[in-house]
């Protein structure tokens, strides 16, 4: 169960506002949590805590491969985002890297910036003050990959495995 | 009953070794895989987490720097020395150093993939490939360090979107316009997990390089990729065939219907890919950058569209153009055949190969409040620069007129 407090995000967030491609090429990787969704809101890494959620609109994610959308996302502490819909690369990139995503139609109506909502992953059930939202649950694969923690510790688990 | 089946459907089912069908989830292996300098850097590190020495197959692997290219900074230039020792430890013949071209361009020009494949990059606009009649899409470093390690990797069987466009494009009108125009009625996220295949009379009559466009922008709707049936031309760009598919009649889970006959020059306007327009509407528009290149729009084709329009005419005093050719066999055709002097008498810059300014890092950032009109693929918030500033996208016939005016112009003025 993942319990935590809204951010609250609008449709077409895509990679370019999430982590803008000037900050990619760096060496220090732990620049791209200080950058994260600077393209939409500016102030928003020193606003957001760990365990807090991120609800969106339809198409969270859209444009480029870059994975690290997903990871400065993580890397600032979000603890899952929530939206309408995802674009598919983005999708791709989060479960890789055991960031939980729930796609729950609706969701934009039934949470305001601020509220605390909890998501059970297993049922795929986001409760909000306004009641629940439903999504169909990750097929049981990808709720593994999420949670061995990414596709790498996934891999890793699958060779361990494979050698016995 | 004997169901019918779209290409895409026929492409996995053909590699998986069973039939399947829009919606399964399958492990699929893959034919070929390419990342760039950009994506490369990441694939590494998930490959050496995940404990792996050696990749599976060196020949089936790619790795073409396009986009610190040359490196504007000693950090994108540390991390592409990364990129490059990890090449030749693994002994790659197929990698690729910066001054070759974009990964999307160069990774077909060599020949490197044929119809019926199933191709993953460390790109979104691997789409660009579904052109070539194969399967083609883009993933993430550690999508990519995974196939790289296993050979294979897991997706959904996507449904496919047909696009039948009707009609022969017009004089000035070219496949920009088109998928720009299919974007404005599908939308950014109309294709969503699925796949769009580009059909019908004006598909047919287009070059290769055209086609190459509407896949691109595949990605722009939402899609995995854009398939676009093969025939004598794409057979002529690889330089080879493979095992062709096509879609059975009727086996389509959607139909989007465009005239292309009637269609005129478009451009999505500032802030998203489906917001377009004739450009007729937004004449006049200042422009302080134009930018004509990209695996959108940097072909040879494109860049003999819009010398046409430039030869003999100057660069607008308040506007700065820079051409990029997509690749380098691109740069010394157009260099043979004189469109390289057409642009720089014009007062055009010509810039190395690669993705230029298309995203904002480099070769033509935008200031604050600055407006480029660009044949690249995104228009997003900041893409090109400062956050205040936007982006017009556009046909290279469209660029090179409003560059000329020094603001938004309809190419159709400059006929001649």
């Amino acid at each position: 169960m993942i319990r935590g407090r809204v951010w609250k995000f609008g449709d077409d967030i895509d990679t370019d506002v999430i982590i803008p491609a000037k900050y990619l090429r760096s060496v220090d990787q732990s620049v791209w949590p200080k950058h994260v969704l600077e393209g939409v809101d500016p102030g928003f890494s020193s606003k957001v805590k760990p365990g807090d959620i991120i609800v969106a609109g339809k198409n969270f994610g859209c444009g480029s491969s870059r994975e690290q959308a997903a990871l400065a996302i993580k890397w600032a502490g979000v603890a899952a985002v929530v939206a309408e819909s995802f674009a598919r690369i983005f999708f791709r990139n989060a479960i890789n890297n055991g960031l939980p995503l729930v796609e729950a139609k609706g969701i934009s109506g039934m949470v305001e910036e601020g509220d605390v909502i909890e998501i059970d992953l297993d049922r795929g059930i986001v409760k909000t003050p306004k009641g629940e939202a439903k999504s169909t649950p990750l097929p049981p694969f990808l709720q593994e990959i999420l949670k061995s923690g990414g596709l790498v510790e996934y891999y890793k688990a699958q060779v361990k495995r494979e050698q016995k | 009953m004997a169901m019918a089946s779209t290409a895409v459907e026929k492409i996995i089912s053909d590699k998986v070794g069973r039939r399947v069908s829009a919606g399964e989830f399958v492990e699929c292996p893959v034919d070929f895989a390419y990342c760039h300098d950009g994506t490369g850097v990441l694939v590494i590190d998930a490959l050496k987490r995940m404990g792996v020495e050696r990749i599976r197959d060196p020949d089936s692997f790619s790795i073409v720097f396009d986009h610190s290219v040359p490196p504007y900074s000693d950090q994108a230039a540390t991390l592409q020395a990364r990129v490059r020792k990890f090449a030749r430890e693994q002994g790659l013949k197929k990698f690729h150093d910066m001054g070759e071209g974009i990964c999307h361009e160069v990774v077909p020009e060599k020949g490197y993939v044929a119809p019926g494949m199933v191709v993953f990059g460390a790109d979104s606009h691997t789409c660009t490939l579904g052109s070539f009649a194969l399967f083609s899409t883009g993933v993430g470093a550690t999508d990519l360090a995974f196939i790289l390690a296993t050979g294979k990797t897991w997706m959904k069987v996507p449904e496919t979107i047909r696009v039948e466009c009707r009609g022969t494009l017009r004089e000035a009108v070219s496949s920009k316009d088109l998928i720009l125009e299919i974007t404005r009625v599908i939308g950014t996220d109309g294709a969503t997990y699925k796949a769009l295949e580009f059909a019908g009379e004006a598909v047919r009559a287009m070059s290769q390089s055209s086609r190459m466009t509407m896949s691109n922008m595949a990605v722009e709707m939402g899609a995995k990729t854009g398939f676009i049936e093969a025939d004598e031309k794409t057979v002529a760009f690889l330089g080879r065939d493979g095992k062709r598919f096509s879609s059975d009649s009727g086996a389509f889970h959607e139909l989007v219907e465009v005239d292309a006959g009637s269609l005129e020059p478009c451009v999505a306007c500032p802030g998203s890919v489906a917001n377009v327009k004739p450009v007729r509407e937004v004449e006049g528009a200042h422009v302080d950058q134009a930018f004509l290149g990209s695996c959108t729009n940097g072909r040879y084709e494109d860049l003999y569209e819009a010398a046409r329009i430039l030869r003999g005419r100057r660069v607008h005093q308040d506007t700065r153009m820079i051409v990029v050719p997509a690749s380098k066999e691109v740069h010394m055709k157009a260099q043979r055949d004189g469109l390289l002097d057409i642009f720089l008498e014009a007062g055009a810059m010509i810039g190395v190969t690669g993705c230029g300014p298309c995203l904002g890092v480099h070769m033509g950032v935008i200031g604050e409040n600055e407006v480029a009109v660009s044949t690249s693929n995104r228009n997003f918030i900041g893409r090109m620069g400062a956050r205040s500033s936007s982006v017009y996208l556009a046909s290279p016939q469209t660029v090179a007129a409003s560059a000329v005016e020094g603001k938004i112009t309809d190419p159709r003025r400059f006929l001649r």
